[in-house]
C-alpha cells in the first residue's frame, strides 16, 4: 500500500493531468475494435470518452481522449493503468473500493495505488464527480451499460 | 460608487455567511442574483397572507392577488416603457425565447426563409431556433463578429437580405458581456422586413431600457438576473404579433370557453399565452424586485459596475497569469482564464478562497471556435459587489496557478 503526503499527492495528480498515460485518439473507424462510452457531464465541461477492450474476461486495453479538469483527467488516467490486465471482477472491485474512498465509506487501501491520491476529495463535495467519471464510464462499458452510445 | 455596506444589510445572505471561515464574496450574478429582504418578503406574503389562485376573483383573495398580479404588469409596463397588454408572464428568459421561437417561428416561416443568429449567442436562443428551422425548413445563419467577438449593425447589414425573417440576437452576450445596439439593429432588421427578438436576460438588470425606444419586436428578460425570484420572466412582444402568434402551452386561464369539438376560443394577449396557475409568488417578488432596483436607480447601478469593472481590469492586467477576453466589454461580465490551468480547476480554487465564480462555456458553446478555448472562468458583477471584493479576487488569482492548493488544504 502507498503511503502519500500531500505533496505526493499533489505531484500524482499534477503528472497524470500533464502527461497522461493513457489518453490517446484513434480514428473513428477505429471505434468499432473497442467498448466505447462518453462521458459528457450536466454539470460542467468534462467531456471524456473512453475505450476498453477485452479478451477472454481480461481487459487488455483501457484508454481515454477528450476534454477535463485535472482532477477526472488524472484519475481516469490512473484508473486506466489500474484496470488494464486485471480481470473483470478485480477491476470493478478496484472501482467500488475507489468510489468507497471518494464517499468516505471503509475501503480497502491496498488495491488504490496512486488513486490514493485522490483521499482528500470529500473535503470539496462539488468535485467528487470530477474524480469519478472515469470510474463511472469504465464501469458502465463494463457493466453492458454503454449499449446506446 | 454606491454604499456597498449599506446595500449589503438589505441582502440577508450577507448576514448568513458572516461567520464563515471564508470570505463571502459572490461573483456569479451573470448566473443569478442574490436577492435584497423585500423580494423574499413579497414572495412570502403571497403565500403567507394571500394564498388563492389568480384568474377567479370570486373571492376577496383571489381579487386580491389578480390585482397584486396585474399590479407587477404595469409595473413591468412602466419600467420597461411599454404597454402592459404587452407584458406576458413567463418562467423566464428561456420559456420567453422559446415561446417566439414556437408560437411565431412555427406558423409564418417557410422554406427559403432566414433567421439570423450570432456565434455568441446563449443556447436558450439557438436551440429553439435549430429546432424551429428543422421544423419550417428556414434556414439558420450566422451575423459575423468582429474580431473581438462583439457584433455590429454594420456586419447585420453585410448579412441580412430580404429573405431574413427573424434577427435573435442578445443585448449583452452572456460570456463576452458586450452591448450591442440594439436600436439601431432593430432599425435595419425593419427595413428589410424582418422581426427583431432581444434577449434581455444579461441587459435588462443592468442598464435603463426603454423598449418602444429600441423598437425591438420581441424581448425576453429573467426576474431571477435582477434581484427578483427563480421562476418568473416575461415576454414583451409587439401587441398586433402576440394577436397573430399561437400559444406554445394551452390549459386553464388562456381561454374564453371551448367545445369538445375543438373549438376554442383564446383570451387576447397577454392572458393567452398564460395558461395553467403562474409563478404568483414569483410575480409578488417581481414586482418588489423593480422597485428596489427603482430606488437605487439603474443609471447609478451601471455606473457602480463600470467602476468597479475598470478598477478590476486595471488591476487583472497587472497579472501576468491571467488571460482577460474581454477587457474592452461594456458590462459588469469580465471573462479570464488562468494560463495553464483548466477552466473548472480555477474556479474550484476561488470556491476555496470564499469566491464563487463560473466556470465552463456559459452555453455559448459556438463561441469556442472564436475565443479558442474551450471554457473560461467568468466573473460578473453586481451592485453588492464592492472593491474589496475585488481585491480578495485579484489576490487569489495571484496565486491561481497553484490551484490544486484548493484539493489539500
Amino acid at each position: 500500500m502507498l503511503f502519500l503526503t500531500d505533496e505526493m499527492k499533489r505531484e500524482i495528480i499534477l503528472e497524470h493531468y500533464s502527461f497522461p498515460d493513457n489518453k490517446k485518439k484513434i480514428k473513428e473507424d477505429e471505434y468499432k475494435n473497442y467498448e466505447v462510452i462518453r462521458m459528457d457531464s450536466d454539470s460542467c465541461i468534462d467531456d471524456i470518452t473512453i475505450f476498453l477492450k477485452k479478451e477472454n474476461g481480461i481487459i487488455t486495453e483501457c484508454f481515454f481522449n477528450g476534454l477535463g479538469c485535472a482532477l477526472s483527467t488524472a484519475a481516469t488516467d490512473i484508473l486506466c493503468n489500474l484496470v488494464i490486465n486485471k480481470d473483470i471482477k478485480d477491476a470493478l472491485y478496484i472501482i467500488e473500493q475507489y468510489e468507497n474512498m471518494l464517499h468516505e465509506k471503509e475501503y480497502d487501501a491496498e488495491v488504490l495505488d496512486e488513486l490514493i491520491a485522490f483521499s482528500n476529495t470529500y473535503k470539496q463535495a462539488a468535485r467528487i464527480k470530477c474524480a469519478s467519471i472515469g470510474a463511472e464510464g469504465i464501469t458502465k462499458i463494463i457493466k453492458g451499460e454503454n449499449k446506446d452510445e | 460608487m454606491l454604499d456597498v455596506k449599506k446595500i449589503r444589510e438589505d441582502f440577508p445572505i450577507y448576514k448568513n455567511h458572516e461567520s464563515d471561515e471564508k470570505p463571502f464574496v459572490y461573483l456569479d450574478s451573470a448566473a443569478t442574483t442574490l436577492k435584497p429582504k423585500c423580494v423574499i418578503d413579497a414572495c412570502t406574503k403571497y403565500y403567507a397572507e394571500d394564498g388563492a389562485n389568480a384568474h377567479r376573483g370570486d373571492y376577496d383573495l383571489a381579487y386580491k392577488v389578480d390585482k397584486e398580479v396585474s399590479k407587477c404588469r404595469e409595473h413591468i409596463a412602466s419600467f420597461f416603457n411599454c404597454d402592459k397588454e404587452c407584458v406576458v408572464f413567463t418562467s423566464g428568459t428561456s420559456m420567453a425565447m422559446n415561446l417566439v421561437a414556437y408560437g411565431f417561428g412555427i406558423k409564418y416561416l417557410k422554406e427559403g426563409d432566414e433567421i439570423l443568429l450570432t456565434e455568441a449567442e446563449h443556447a436558450s436562443n439557438v436551440l429553439p431556433r435549430f429546432r424551429v428551422a428543422e421544423e419550417t425548413k428556414a434556414t439558420i445563419k450566422y451575423i459575423p463578429l468582429d474580431e473581438n467577438g462583439r457584433c455590429t449593425p454594420e456586419n447585420l447589414k453585410k448579412v441580412i437580405t430580404k429573405n431574413t425573417k427573424v434577427v435573435s440576437i442578445a443585448q449583452i452576450t452572456n460570456v463576452l458581456g458586450y452591448k450591442i445596439d440594439i436600436k439601431e439593429m432593430s432599425k435595419i432588421a425593419h427595413e428589410y422586413g424582418a422581426y427583431l427578438v432581444c434577449d434581455g436576460a444579461q441587459s435588462a438588470p443592468h442598464m435603463k431600457i426603454d423598449l418602444k425606444d429600441l423598437d425591438v419586436d420581441f424581448f425576453c428578460c429573467s426576474a431571477h438576473k435582477l434581484l427578483g425570484p427563480t421562476g418568473i420572466g416575461f415576454l414583451y412582444g409587439k401587441y398586433e404579433l402576440l394577436l397573430k402568434m399561437d400559444p406554445f402551452m394551452t390549459g386553464g386561464g388562456d381561454n374564453a370557453r371551448f367545445d369538445m369539438c375543438g373549438n376554442v376560443a383564446y383570451l387576447k394577449p397577454p392572458a393567452k399565452f398564460e395558461g395553467g396557475t403562474m409563478n404568483l409568488a414569483g410575480i409578488y417578488g417581481f414586482d418588489a424586485a423593480l422597485t428596489y432596483l427603482e430606488n437605487i436607480g439603474m443609471e447609478n447601478i451601471n455606473k457602480h459596475e463600470e467602476e468597479l469593472r475598470d478598477y478590476l481590469i486595471t488591476e487583472l492586467r497587472k497579472l501576468d497569469n491571467v488571460i482577460i477576453y474581454n477587457e474592452d466589454a461594456d458590462s459588469g461580465i469580465i471573462t479570464i482564464n488562468v494560463k495553464g490551468v483548466f477552466p473548472q480547476d480555477e474556479a474550484s480554487y476561488l470556491n476555496s478562497k470564499g469566491i464563487s465564480v463560473r466556470s465552463g462555456e456559459h452555453c455559448a458553446k459556438l463561441l469556442k471556435e472564436r475565443l479558442k478555448t474551450f471554457g473560461t472562468v467568468r466573473i460578473s458583477l453586481y451592485l453588492y459587489n464592492d472593491i474589496h471584493d475585488m481585491d480578495i479576487l485579484i489576490d487569489a488569482l495571484k496565486n491561481g496557478g497553484n490551484f490544486l492548493d484548493a484539493f489539500f488544504n
